[in-house]
């Protein structure tokens, strides 16, 4: 069985570092953005499994880049957890109401990233 | 620390909580008992324990015992006694509760209180299913301490994001600073209190579902026997028990029959006598 693919979507290649290396030691293919913008044009090439999506980015943000995305053909089928600094009620409410399935606020770890892959069945 | 000092400290722990101490757990009174030694003024550990050994000083017992209750917990855990818990136990209380429509859970050893909020939160989930019932979530644990913390139910960002779905997030929580409180309907669901496994049961009353999780790996043969007994005497003719996933009542008691499907998950084998 071939792995699930995911995107991972963050302005800070260090985040993006850590991200790949917890979601390779789970399983998972990763590729990597670090805007909206580069996220949509690699979902557009390949659209991935799974998506770990930053919100505060320069260009698209990942709101922004969330809703262009599920208009594009077979842009309702990847599962989105947004991975964010902002950590209010409301970002997490604005989150999932604009149709992200799971929500990370940062600082994450392994721990957290294999519990909230779980809740959405990717685990 | 001498010998005689730690084997006299074993005894008293697990005549006090039932935890058994073996010598390669030495580490673990070490770092567990150095805050307090240095709290109660002592040089190290091993004068910490002589003084336990000299004065019995029932305060100092009770914060050295707290301090060796492993309080590991968080929501969800292990998820698949909370499925279990709204697809096979709960369908069966609606059925079989029907006239009476009460329901009551006992969790024990509910350390920082996650276990029973988790519950809580599955029964508001399921809204008028319950309507009109009575529900008693009584959730004990043998520290004092992790009692307070879970009666506050304030939790760090990392506890609520370790299982807990963002979803059950928003609705349950509100922010206090940098951290995360449940709100006031769930928290009032929660009937907290002190109770120590190796008592007598009685004055909890009688349950239909028991979540015992990882409490008796923790207890040596006879005291899981002696605590397995108690359950059985506080439990409804076709209560739930729910144990840890790397836990069994192999030799212990034949008064549970095991779920085929759901890991973890006993029901006592009178179920026809069930009362409705």
């Amino acid at each position: 069985m071939s792995s699930k693919s995911f995107l991972v979507v963050d302005d800070s290649k260090f985040v993006r570092h850590v991200a790949c290396d917890i979601l390779n030691k789970l399983g998972f293919e990763t590729e990597q953005a670090d805007d909206g913008d580069t996220a949509l044009v690699a979902c557009q090439a390949q659209m991935p499994d799974a998506i770990l999506l930053d919100w505060n980015m320069p260009r698209v943000d990942g709101i922004t880049f969330m809703r262009e995305l599920r208009t594009v053909p077979g842009g309702t089928t990847p599962t989105i957890l947004f991975c964010t600094a902002n950590n209010d009620l409301e970002d997490v409410q604005t989150a999932l109401m604009e149709g992200a399935d799971e929500y990370i606020m940062k600082p994450f770890d392994e721990e957290i990233m294999r519990t909230k892959l779980e809740e959405v069945g990717l685990l | 620390m001498s010998v005689g000092d730690f084997e006299y400290f074993c005894d008293l722990i697990k005549d006090r909580s039932g935890i058994v101490l073996s010598p390669e757990k030495a580490y673990l009174v070490d770092n567990r008992l150095a805050p307090i030694a240095r709290q109660y003024e002592h040089a190290d550990v091993p004068e910490l324990l002589r003084a336990i050994r000299t004065s019995r000083d029932e305060k100092l017992l009770r914060e050295v015992t707290d301090a060796l209750t492993t309080n590991e917990s968080f929501f969800f855990r292990d998820k698949k006694p909370f499925d279990a818990f709204r697809e096979v136990m709960l369908p069966h209380i609606l059925e079989t509760r029907a006239s009476r429509r009460r329901l009551r859970i006992w969790c024990a050893a509910c350390s920082s209180g996650q276990e029973p909020y988790s519950l809580a939160m599955i029964l508001k989930d399921m809204g008028a299913a319950f309507d009109g019932w009575k529900i008693e979530i009584v959730a004990t644990d043998i520290s004092h301490a992790i009692l307070d913390r879970a009666k506050e139910g304030v939790f760090s960002q990392f506890e609520v994001q370790r299982g807990l779905p963002a979803k059950m997030l928003i609705q349950n929580f509100e922010k206090h600073g940098d951290n995360w409180g449940i709100k006031p309907d769930i928290k009032s669901k929660i009937d907290f209190r002190f109770f120590n496994l190796l008592d007598n049961p009685r004055s909890l009353g009688v349950f239909d579902i028991v979540f015992c999780r990882n409490v008796l790996i923790y207890f040596d043969q006879s005291t899981k026997q002696t605590v397995l007994e108690s359950i059985v005497s506080a439990s409804e003719k076709d209560a739930f028990l729910v144990l840890g996933a790397a836990e069994t009542m192999i030799g212990l008691t034949n008064a549970y029959e095991r779920h085929p499907d759901r890991q973890g998950l006993y029901q006592i084998q009178h179920p026809k006598e069930a009362a409705a």
